[in-house]
Order: C-alpha cells, then sequence, then structure tokens
C-alpha cells in the first residue's frame, strides 16, 4: 500500500451514510463475489459497477460502510478495482474490515469537496491525494488525508491482516 | 475506569487502560454465523495452515440461511455443519434462533466478558454487562488463529434515562429517538453506556434491545452495568447459577466523554421512516401512511417480550384486510415459550403468519422481502434503501406494539389507543 495507489483514477462522488447493502446487496450474499460486485451500489447509482474501472477512487461524506459487518462490502471495491476510498469518516467495522483486506480507507475532511470526474492520484502513506489532468500532470490542486494508525502500519506493509498473520505465524514456528 | 474500560483493560492483562490507546485483548469468547462464519473463515484458516485456537472459547450459530430455501443456502449450511464437526465446535446452534438471542439462552455471555460477534449486532451481548464487538470475517479469522484482538480503547458515552416508560412505549423507541437525536455516527468508535432509573427498570430482553442498536448510532459496544435483575436471569438461563455481579460496575472516578440526558417519561411511540433509523419521529408525525406488509423480526425485535407487546395489541382483534403480518420468531425456545403460554395462539388467532426462527427478511435473506413499492413496518434494526428487498420498497420502523397495530388498521397506527 506505500506510494501512489493510481496514477490518476477517476473520482466517483457519493454523500453521507453509504451503506453496507448499498455496497453488498443481502439478496446476493450467498453469491460468488463478482456477483456481488456486479450490484455494487445500484440502489443508488444504477450501471456504477459496468462504469467504473481499475484504479478509480470513491469520494463519499460522513459514515461510509455503516451498517453491517459484512465484509464483502469492502471486498466488492477491491474486486471492482477501486484503489482508495476517500471519506469524512467510516463506520468503524467497514474500517477494520477495508484495512484487513488492503483496501485503502482514508479519512478526508474536504472529501465532498473533491468533484466526480476528475483524476486523482491517491497516496495512502503520506495522506494525500492530487489532481491530474488528461496528460498525467499535476494541475496544483490537492487534499490532505489524514494518516493511516501508526499500529496498522506493519500489516498495512504487509498487505492486510492474513499475508501479515502469515508472516508472524511463520516467525512463531 | 468505565465499566467497559474495566473489562477491556482485563482482558488486556493491563492495571488500567485510558482512551485511545491501542490494547490487545484476549478474547473469551469468539461467535460467529453462517453467513460470515465457517464459509467465510475456513479458507482464511486453511491458508493460514492453522486451527481454531480454542474451540471451547467459539460459538457458532446458523441463523442466516435457514431453513436452507435453495441449493447456494444448503450447501453454506452444509459447510458450517462440517466444519464445526472438524474443528471440534460443542456449541453449535444449528436453526435454534438468532446468534444474539441464542447466546444469552444459553447462558454464554456473562458479565465481564470481552466477547467478538461476526455480526454488526454483536453490541447486544452487552446488555449482560459484557463488552461484545462487531467484527468481520478476515478479522475473525485472526481472531480464530490468535485468540487475540487488538482495540482501540474507546471512550464512554453515558446515555442516562429518568422516569418512567409509558403504556406501549418500549426500548425500541428509545433507540430510534437516540438514532434522531445522536446520529448514525454518533458514537462511532466509542461504547454507549444506559443508564439511569427507567433502563433499571427494563427487561434483561429490552436492555437488549438497547444494546443491540448501539450498532445504529455506530458504537463499538452498547454496555449496562449488570444489577440484581441481570443475576436473576443469568440464573434462569442455562448458566443455571446466580453469579456474583456485583464487581463489574463502574470504578469511583471513571470518566465519561459526554453525559446525555433523557426522559422516558415523555417518550411517544416512534416511527423513522426510510430509509434511515435517523429519520425517526413521534408516530403520529407521520400523518395516515398505509401499510401492504407488518414484520416482527429480527435480533432486535422478535425477543418473547416483542411478541407478548404485539399480542397485547392484538389481543380480540384482526390484522386488517389486505395487510400481512409476518412473526418470526427470534428463537425456537421463544416459539416453544410463547406457545406455553397462549402467546402464540393470539398471534395466529389475529390473523399473524408464523415464520420459521433466523434473520429472514430484516436483511433480505428469507421469507417475507418485499416487491417493488410496498410499504412495510418492521420491528427490525435497519431501513436501508433495498435491504429488505426491492428498491422501491419503503420500510418504516417502530416497536412491536406499532407493528401491531398498524397491522390492525392497515396504515401506521399509534399503539396507545389500543393498549390501555
Amino acid at each position: 500500500m506505500s506510494g501512489e495507489r493510481t496514477g490518476g483514477g477517476v473520482v466517483h462522488r457519493f454523500g453521507d451514510g453509504i451503506d453496507t447493502d448499498m455496497l453488498a446487496p443481502g439478496r446476493l450474499m450467498k453469491r460468488p463475489i463478482d456477483d456481488l460486485a456486479a450490484a455494487c451500489l445500484e440502489a443508488l447509482d444504477p450501471g456504477f459497477a459496468t462504469r467504473v474501472r481499475p484504479g478509480d477512487v470513491i469520494v463519499a461524506g460522513g459514515n461510509f460502510g455503516t451498517g453491517s459487518s459484512r465484509e464483502q462490502a469492502a471486498q466488492v471495491l477491491l474486486t471492482l478495482g477501486i484503489a482508495a476510498v476517500l471519506a469524512r469518516s467510516f463506520a468503524r467495522i467497514f474500517y477494520r474490515n477495508a484495512l484487513n483486506l488492503g483496501l485503502p480507507v482514508l479519512v478526508c475532511p474536504a472529501a465532498v469537496e473533491i468533484p466526480s470526474g476528475i483524476r486523482l492520484a491517491v497516496d495512502p502513506i503520506a495522506g494525500r491525494a492530487r489532481e491530474l489532468d488528461g496528460a498525467g500532470q499535476d494541475t496544483g490542486r490537492s487534499w490532505t488525508c489524514e494518516p493511516l494508525p501508526d499500529h496498522l502500519m506493519t500489516m498495512i506493509a504487509d498487505g492486510g491482516l492474513l499475508p501479515h498473520l502469515a508472516k508472524r505465524l511463520a516467525k512463531r514456528a | 475506569m468505565t465499566l467497559a474500560e474495566r473489562i477491556i483493560a482485563r482482558a488486556a492483562g493491563r492495571v488500567r487502560v485510558v482512551p485511545g490507546e491501542i490494547v490487545t485483548c484476549r478474547v473469551d469468547l469468539a461467535m460467529m454465523h453462517d453467513s460470515g462464519g465457517p464459509r467465510r473463515v475456513k479458507p482464511m484458516l486453511d491458508q493460514l495452515g492453522v486451527r481454531v485456537w480454542d474451540p471451547e472459547r467459539v460459538v457458532v450459530v446458523s441463523d442466516h440461511y435457514v431453513p436452507a430455501f435453495d441449493a447456494d443456502s444448503a450447501e453454506i449450511l452444509d459447510l458450517t455443519r462440517k466444519w464445526v464437526r472438524a474443528e471440534g465446535i460443542a456449541r453449535f446452534y444449528d436453526m435454534q434462533g438468532i446468534c444474539h438471542v441464542v447466546l444469552p439462552e444459553r447462558g454464554l455471555i456473562r458479565p465481564g466478558m470481552f466477547a467478538v460477534g461476526g455480526d454488526s449486532h454483536s453490541p447486544t451481548g452487552g446488555a449482560w454487562g459484557a463488552v461484545m464487538i462487531g467484527i468481520g470475517a478476515t478479522e475473525m479469522a485472526g481472531v480464530l488463529a490468535t485468540g487475540e484482538i487488538w482495540v482501540r480503547v474507546p471512550p464512554t458515552l453515558r446515555l442516562e434515562w429518568s422516569g418512567h416508560l409509558g403504556p406501549a412505549v418500549a426500548a425500541k423507541d428509545m433507540m430510534l429517538h437516540l438514532c434522531r437525536t445522536l446520529g448514525l455516527d454518533s458514537a462511532t468508535y466509542k461504547v454507549v453506556q444506559y443508564a439511569g432509573p427507567a433502563i433499571a427498570a427494563l427487561p434483561m430482553t429490552e436492555r437488549m434491545t438497547l444494546c443491540n442498536m448501539s450498532a445504529e448510532l455506530g458504537a463499538k459496544t452498547g454496555i449496562i452495568a449488570p444489577d440484581r435483575m441481570t443475576a436473576e436471569a443469568l440464573a434462569a438461563t442455562d448458566a443455571g447459577e446466580m453469579m456474583d455481579v456485583a464487581d463489574w460496575a463502574d470504578s469511583p472516578g471513571a470518566q465519561y466523554e459526554a453525559v446525555h440526558r433523557f426522559d422516558a417519561s415523555v417518550l411517544a411511540p416512534q416511527v423513522a421512516a426510510p430509509h434511515s433509523p435517523t429519520n425517526s419521529a413521534p408516530v403520529d408525525d407521520h400523518g395516515c401512511v398505509a401499510i401492504d406488509q407488518a414484520y416482527i423480526g429480527a435480533c432486535t425485535g422478535a425477543k418473547l417480550v416483542d411478541l407478548k407487546m404485539a399480542a397485547r395489541v392484538l389481543a380480540g382483534r384482526q390484522v386488517a384486510a389486505g395487510v400481512r403480518l409476518l412473526i418470526a420468531p427470534a428463537s425456537t425456545r421463544i416459539t416453544t415459550e410463547a406457545a406455553a403460554d397462549g402467546t402464540l395462539a393470539t398471534l395466529t388467532g389475529a390473523g399473524a403468519i408464523l415464520l420459521s426462527s433466523g434473520c429472514g427478511a430484516c436483511a433480505g435473506y428469507g421469507a417475507g422481502v418485499l416487491a417493488e413499492n410496498e410499504v412495510c413496518i418492521s420491528s427490525t434494526a435497519r431501513n436501508f434503501k433495498g435491504r429488505m428487498g426491492a428498491h422501491s420498497a419503503k420500510v418504516y420502523l417502530g416497536s412491536p406494539y406499532t407493528v401491531a397495530a398498524s397491522a390492525v388498521l392497515g396504515r401506521i397506527a399509534d399503539p396507545r389507543d389500543f393498549v390501555a
């Protein structure tokens, strides 16, 4: 998760309270992750899953991921290739789920000021998102995110909780 | 320290913890269900090449895909049974009810415990004076592999309720009121502690409703300091013994992040409009809203106390023509008790349709989901868009009293007109 996650993914902007049912609808929870991903955010923005491209970025308001503990709510975003989620705040279970799976989720107080459709390069470690123009050049506009929690840096550097645990368990053996 | 801080300190092997610090806790109990449990964690544990750290501390409840209704759900339940057997997990409850209700019925959650649950409504366990935190599947795999979890020690919000609830007003109304006045992210990363005379007067199952919906405030968990009622109720479960609960309380000088005060005596029945529990208002503010379905179910709203609320309203009355009232008792034991004491006969006599015990339509999994543009009033915890079926369906939330009264009139109704 070090360095810039995306060299200019397109921003998809949403409002407050994006819930886990919108991200991963309950009726499809028994299906494989690709089926769930295809329905991601369909209740709010039909066609989102087909429009989104690997490297794209979601920006949102407060309490992103509110609701269920279902980890698939974060996993579908990874499946669709979302490079990072920037939100004013996150629901706590979603936040831990996302980082455990290796999806950068960044608290960005000004997230809702980031316009939909612009291209954004996001560096989760530095906590910075900068706008790029069509040629991939810095436009000079950027937004600051809160740094990821210190105590999670090793896990994040390892790529998530499972690879982190695998390393820990290997050391113990 | 507050009660939650004391429990976290004990689990972390520390004399003292302060909010904000990161500690690693030993887990006393890990609970999971068929949806987020074995089918998700098995491949992860296999990948790590480890087994469950302590099968005695693990509880598995199949409640989401029960009973199997298609090939996918049958496979999930089958996988769950096989994994539990392979791991030697004795505390497995297959189609016995919803995990948050089955756990205390069996006396498995006790004051002072530090527990995790693979479901967002895990704070329900806090009604018994425990810290019980909801987590996701990878996090659970980590707990199962190591017996540990990291925790950022949460500050405690104290919600003090004075007075006494009026007729046909319940814990569910208190929570809907809190969702509106405090907001769905008001307690993110915090513990919500309920206290005061109105809380002390509530039976354990109503306290469970409060702690359950702490999830809707964004809380890490909800908690109520155990008292004599807790000890007596615990003795009546499979735990079967009185426990000295006096030790599990705030220590003198406990610091709260904030104290909010509420008066139960002035609280009217509350109803939350689509598509968020924050859209709550006194029932009479909603005007005339015709309904297609009334649903009494889920961990939040189908305990025996909830069924009895509905029965008080429905006794000698009938569900309105053109309206369906579905009732899914939260556990099989509740069904047995409700059958024995006549509650069930009152409900079905009024025209209610009895469903099996499980998470059901609450999360769009089981029987009772909604068609396009249908309107439902439900005793469940969440009314997010599309959660209970079609995206255009509208779900209102209310107490079992309010849901039953609405079923009788065929529109959202004030239950105070039904309960003398």
